[in-house]
């Protein structure tokens, strides 16, 4: 796979020297000077050293082949959503994964259909929720192009569903009980299925319908 | 009719004042107070300290309801991003924005972003006055 990444901090650098040496070709395009040199002695001519805004930078580094993935992964996240958008509307790349800074700015990525996306913040915040949900429902897996995602709940002393088969659950429509976790083992459940204190219950949903069902099981 | 100007440089300043003059409703944002200096002591339209990417401060500044949004920040990428949100996000009618990189502007202008690129302005003028000048030479 020939890979295109920009910017050369530490995720970056971290990334080519792991698909390098999982047998990808890499380019690396850095534009700071200090950071260049650094890069350079140890990928050599796998570095470029320029704005990877700028479309003959991107070029020079070889996006018109076109790579099969960019990753944009510079510090700026104004960076990062013009080069995903040069790189697919402009050069027909046809994945990018994009590194959001500040997580304040996701909303500019989805606004601009710039999916997936990675955030070391958010990153962080879903692993604390998944530890310590503090509003019950944990989000675990994002599905964007199909407009679902999955979520996880637990059901504690005093929720709305313990003791209740499913199908006497209103949950909303559009929400759905995919697995139930009892003592470390998964079922998929069916409409006579009882919760229990201390399931772990997946559901696949769509986006904002989370209170909902929320009501429906806590 | 309202506008806004997103960064208060010498462009944004002297535009924002300009359509002040002209009877605009005109609120500024830039993410430097001292900016408000650029605008003069008889300034009386809005004015919002914070960044553009901000999209509260957006709103705080009345994008909702504006009917033109100049972006003229000292960043193109950080120009492109917000005037695409004034765009396909608030939906604001008239979105004008500057761009340096002749590049980049070309490929939004593709894009219905409206661009202004001062760079390739001058490009322009400085060949064609050149060129003006092999014509003043006798052969």
């Amino acid at each position: 796979m020939y890979v295109l990444i920009a910017g050369g901090g530490k995720v970056g650098a971290n990334l080519i020297r792991s698909l390098l040496r999982a047998g990808h070709e890499v380019t690396l395009i850095e534009q700071k000077p200090y950071r260049f040199d650094k890069l350079e002695a140890e990928f050599e001519h796998q570095v470029i050293r320029g704005d990877a805004t700028e479309l003959f930078v991107l070029e020079r580094a070889g996006i018109t082949r076109p790579p099969d993935l960019l990753v944009a992964a510079t510090g700026d996240d104004e960076d990062n959503i013009v080069i995903c958008q040069l790189a697919r509307e402009r050069y027909g790349v046809g994945n990018v994964i994009a590194r959001i800074n500040d997580p304040r700015n996701q909303a500019y990525f989805d606004l601009l259909g710039i999916s997936p996306t990675v955030s070391a913040t958010g990153a962080i915040m879903g692993l604390i929720e998944h530890e310590v949900p503090e509003h019950g429902l944990v989000q675990l897996l994002e599905l964007r192009k199909e407009n679902l995602e999955i979520v996880e709940v637990t059901v504690d002393k005093g929720a709305n569903c313990h003791g209740k088969r499913i199908r006497a659950l209103q949950l909303p429509d559009g929400a759905r009980l995919i697995s139930v976790v009892r003592a470390g083992k998964a079922e998929i459940p069916d409409e006579e299925t009882q919760l229990e204190i201390g399931d772990q219950v997946l559901a696949i949903l769509e986006p904002g319908k989370e209170d909902e069902l929320r009501r429906a099981l806590l | 009719m309202k506008a806004i100007v997103v960064g208060c440089g010498r462009v944004g300043s002297a535009v924002a004042q300009q359509l002040l003059a002209s009877g605009w409703d005109v609120t500024v944002l830039d993410e430097n107070e001292d900016a408000l200096g650029r605008l003069g002591d008889s300034w009386n339209g809005g004015f919002v300290v914070g960044h553009g990417m901000d999209l509260t401060l957006l709103r705080e500044a009345g994008i909702e309801e504006a009917d033109a949004v100049v972006v003229t920040t000292n960043g193109d990428n950080t120009n492109l991003v917000i005037a695409q949100a004034a765009q396909k996000h608030f939906e604001v009618p008239t979105v004008i924005v500057r761009v340096l990189d002749p590049a980049r502007a070309q490929f939004y202008a593709t894009k219905g972003l409206q661009i202004v690129c001062p760079t390739a302005a001058a490009i322009e003028t400085l060949v064609s006055a050149v060129r003006h000048a092999e014509d003043e030479v006798p052969a």
